[in-house]
């Protein structure tokens, strides 16, 4: 008698990624790593004036300049654009959507606004003629600054528009004001939430080779090869079915190659006209000013409350910066958090008004977390505020708000599926030992420290998975939000997996394994995961929005059971028995009773390539695609704390602990969580002490290297305690919800908080993010006074 | 070295030892070090994260000593022998930093892993990752964006057995 094996799961378990050995060895394929023959490099002139009328653009001493193939103006390149740039939320029907050629004509509207291009022999020789290229600008006034932008005569960036307001949305329900008139007591806070440059080590990248009958190949380093095709078809007129995208590794995303640019449309009209390659990369100040930006918000929130802290309204009214011009999802950012403004929180009146501003700046558009970190900083800042005011412990204010009964239907329309917020506190105070925080805190004050210890919280949740399609449709989203999978047993065993996500950095290849794995019964080593080619995945919706495991990875469940069906048919055949008397487990069919009698799923993948034996009317082969509606968003949540060390003498403070409790639904890898969770906090870490993109009154960019814009580096961070509390998702069969983002949402108040309780005691009730040393001190200096 | 002419460009014939492997090679006096093992070598594990030298990706060992590969040029290292993170496996080993790296999941996208790890390498033998301070400072130069440094430091520590 055969001995049934039972093993472990993949699933669950910390499998070491498949991905890292071309990475540790220098065998990575980025975009700059890759060349055809014949390639010839293109580099962007762009204006170095936040707003200017052009002139005139000569391009005489370029084109005579050596190895240089060809220039043009955008004058020069006006014809080949079928489509302008295209934005795929239009949030309200009156929004205002100017048009964005890949090249400038008559006048560009923010620093690095492209305004011709030069082709040449290479890199270097490219970049001699693009300064030889002269145009002679009209500079014009202008503004970085979202309030100045919506004054009477404030400097217009798209004049025929007659404002600056992109477009007005708002979504409240009914009594608002009802409940704001009948509370015990009101708290309003005004929140400026900083620019953010997004600094994916990997600036973009892209090279683009167009064929004799039009057929245009474009290599990117872009997180949504899908999105992009279609994209360019609207911009080149190309059919899509003649466009492949191919995403090769691509170093980090952050929402910033989430987007549709104008050096992707470039390379390939280029390419058309010279009928050779054509190659472009960033540079990494190019990237500070051609890439996108994120946050960029001013804020006021509201909470109204009963004495006993019971909050019954939460009202936000946001400023938010477009920027010059609308890229893929620019207005769209700030409704991405719209319907958390309630956080974990049950708040039963709810109103929320975002105004979209353009302004003469780079374009914002998603950077991780993307309107969820904007909601959740304001929500949580004025929670801390609320406490104070009450005079109630800010965690027992949390605690006596926290949504509790699933499913939660929220004041907002959306419904939370499952969560356990009490949960994550609990545990977060179990690892965090709050009472000695507080007597050091207190030891310190009494004993005339200068260096004073703060400590500050964030509970918080998220909606991602983005997204079920109706409810896309229902906020004016032009695409859908469903995702594919593609498994194919070949006839020797191995499986190949396509994914319509496309990783960079976040280790589907592993991950995704792992879920077939298990789903298939087959060993690691037999599956090959394929992503990032649009002419090997067709059906995709890519990666961004914490998206691709609750939405990607559960097609492949899918997926993998359409296999498993076919399979089982083969077997219930071939072993002549009835298909409802096969078991499957372990990869293996076996019939109920009868054990010895069996057929691994590999053996009927041979058979239903080899068609010998197939019951009637069964095609052969053993492939299958699912794709994959979400019906609902996952929720993620959890607490998180910081302990800062505050220099009242200089102002610096420094993190000392943060500990992290998430509750990410079921974890498939929890190495890789935890590598998210790192990251994810990092990066709201940083928005909070160091990173701000910094504008002067007249729109120049004054961050524009590494260095000015202060990307941390290993020696300003602690390391993390991180843990994991597990609520499964109902909504879908793997029981997860994503965890790309829920670090940057939940981290950045935490820390403003502990900077702002570490200096309560002297009066300080406010810090703007980044609390720079001068701010800091500056603060303490304010209340002294 | 010696010059050479190419047009109207002076070229520098340059000898320079690339893991393990001699080259010679006739370079513009422009050329930065990482464009010539990128570019004049095919070695593209060493990767360019910015314009001023800030990010730490293009980190080799010159002589056994970490430096950013964007802050040389091409013709100063003649004579030097220098290790690309392509040259660091022997015989298809992973040196064990680059094997921490994988243990402790130090990696993500990978575009800073190839300068990160050398600069680890350099860091340890030198002596320098005697603690959780010490290694993060020692890693200074070196930027992530994927990692929050965690990992990256209990990789590097890991390796230098210092946990």
């Amino acid at each position: 008698m055969a001995v049934i094996e039972t093993r472990e799961t993949f699933v669950g378990t910390s499998v070491k990624r498949r991905e890292d050995a071309s990475f540790l060895t220098g065998r990575a394929t980025f975009i700059d790593n890759l060349t055809l023959p014949g390639t010839v490099y293109m580099a962007v002139v762009r204006c170095p004036y936040p707003h200017a009328r052009i002139a005139s653009v000569n391009l005489d001493a370029a084109r005579a300049a050596e190895g240089v193939v060809a220039a043009f103006s955008g004058a020069d390149l006006a014809e080949d654009w079928k489509g302008s740039l295209p934005c795929a939320w239009a949030v309200t029907e009156d929004i205002k959507m100017p048009p964005h050629f890949p090249l400038a004509v008559e006048e560009a509207r923010h620093q690095g606004d492209g305004v011709a291009v030069v082709i040449a022999e290479s890199r270097a020789l490219a970049k001699d003629a693009a300064e030889l290229v002269e145009v002679d600008y009209e500079a014009l006034d202008a503004t970085a600054d979202v309030e100045r932008a919506l004054e009477d005569g404030a400097p217009l960036v798209h004049a025929d528009l007659g404002t600056n307001e992109c477009y007005v949305w708002k979504l409240e329900t009914d009594g608002v004001q009802a409940a704001l008139d009948a509370a015990d007591v009101v708290v309003t806070r005004r929140y400026v939430q900083p620019r953010l440059i997004p600094n994916a080590m990997e600036p973009r990248g892209v090279l683009a080779q167009v064929g004799p009958t039009g057929e245009a190949t474009i290599w990117s380093s872009t997180q949504v090869p899908h999105i992009l095709r279609f994209a360019l078809q609207i911009v080149l007129g190309i059919p899509e079915a003649k466009i492949r995208v191919i995403a090769p590794d691509v170093g980090g995303g952050f929402g910033s190659k989430l987007d549709v640019y104008a050096e992707e449309a470039l390379v390939i009209a280029l390419a058309k006209r010279l009928g050779r390659p054509v190659k472009w990369t960033e540079e990494r100040s190019e990237n500070y000013v051609a890439t996108i930006h994120g946050r960029d918000t001013v804020h006021e929130l509201t909470f109204a409350a009963t004495k006993d802290g019971k909050i019954t309204v939460v009202k936000s009214e946001a400023k938010c910066a477009m920027g010059a011009y609308l890229q893929l999802v620019t207005p769209g950012i700030p409704l991405l958090g719209a319907w958390i403004y309630n956080g974990p929180y049950d708040i039963p009146n709810y109103s929320v008004t975002f105004t979209g501003v353009f302004t003469h700046t780079t374009p914002t558009d998603a950077y991780r977390g993307a309107g969820r970190p904007e909601a959740t900083y304001v929500l949580e800042r004025t929670m801390d505020a609320l406490a104070a005011e009450l005079g109630i412990d800010p965690i027992e204010l949390r605690r006596r708000n926290f949504i509790t009964e699933y499913p939660a239907e929220l004041a907002s329309g959306l419904t939370i599926d499952s969560g356990d917020y009490h949960a994550s506190l609990d545990r977060l105070l179990e690892l965090l030992d709050l009472d000695s925080i507080r007597s050091e805190q207190t030891a310190r004050r009494e004993g005339g420290d200068t260096k004073l210890l703060g400590v500050g919280f964030s509970t918080y949740n998220e909606m991602c998975g983005l997204a079920p399609s109706r409810i896309l449709g229902a906020i004016r989203y032009a695409v859908g939000g469903w995702d594919s999978a593609t498994i194919r047993v070949q006839p020797l065993g191995s499986v190949q997996v396509v994914t319509g996500t496309s990783p960079h950095g976040q280790g589907h290849e592993t991950s995704w394994s792992q879920i077939v794995g298990d789903q298939l019964g087959v060993a690691l080593a037999d599956i090959e995961v394929l992503h990032g080619d649009t002419a090997v995945s067709q059906l995709g919706m890519d990666t961004y929005g914490s998206r691709s495991l609750a939405v990607g990875g559960v097609a492949l469940v899918h997926a993998s059971a359409k296999i498993v069906d076919k399979a089982r048919q083969i077997v219930s055949h071939q072993l002549e028995v009835s298909a409802d008397d096969l078991e499957f487990a372990d990869g293996t069919f076996r019939v109920k009773g009868s054990p010895e009698r069996e057929m691994t799923i590999q053996a009927a993948a041979f058979q239903a390539h080899s068609a010998h034996n197939l019951p009637d009317g069964m095609e052969p082969g053993l492939e299958a695609t699912a794709t994959y509606d979400p019906p609902n968003f996952s929720w993620p949540g959890g607490a998180h704390a910081a302990v800062v060390e505050v220099d009242t003498e200089t102002g610096d403070t420094r993190l000392v602990r943060y500990v992290a409790v998430d509750d990410v639904g079921a974890a498939v890898n929890p190495m890789i969580v935890e590598g998210q969770v790192h990251g994810g906090i990092t990066q709201g870490i940083a928005a909070a002490l160091w990173e701000e993109a910094v504008y002067d009154e007249d729109a120049n960019l004054l961050t524009t290297t590494m260095t000015t814009y202060l990307v941390p580096t290993a020696a300003e961070l602690p390391s993390f305690e991180t843990d994991l509390t597990e609520t499964r998702s109902p909504t879908n069969p793997l029981g997860v919800k994503g965890v790309g983002e829920t670090g940057t949402i939940a981290s950045a108040p935490a820390v403003i908080n502990a900077v702002v309780d570490a200096l309560s005691h002297l009066g300080v009730t406010d810090m703007q993010m980044p609390a720079t040393p001068e701010r800091v001190w500056r603060a303490i200096q304010e209340v002294k006074a | 070295m010696s010059i050479a002419r190419k047009g109207k460009d002076l070229l520098r014939r340059v000898a320079l030892t690339v893991n393990g492997t001699r080259h010679e090679l006739e370079l513009e006096p422009r050329e930065l070090l990482v464009y010539v093992l990128r570019e004049r070598l095919g070695l593209t594990g060493t990767t360019v994260g910015c314009d001023t030298s800030a990010c730490g990706a293009c980190t080799v060992l010159v002589g056994g000593e970490s430096v950013k590969s964007c802050t040389m040029l091409g013709v100063q290292a003649e004579g030097f022998e220098i290790t690309t993170i392509e040259g660091l496996a022997t015989n298809g080993d992973l040196h064990p930093v680059q094997q921490a790296f994988h243990e402790h999941h130090a990696l993500q996208c990978g575009f800073c892993t190839p300068g990160m790890v050398l600069a680890a390498v350099s860091l340890i033998e030198s002596g320098g990752a005697t603690d959780e301070e010490a290694i993060r400072e020692g890693l200074e130069g070196n930027l992530c964006r994927c990692t929050g440094y965690h990992n990256i430091v209990e990789a590097v520590a890991a390796a230098a057995g210092v946990i």
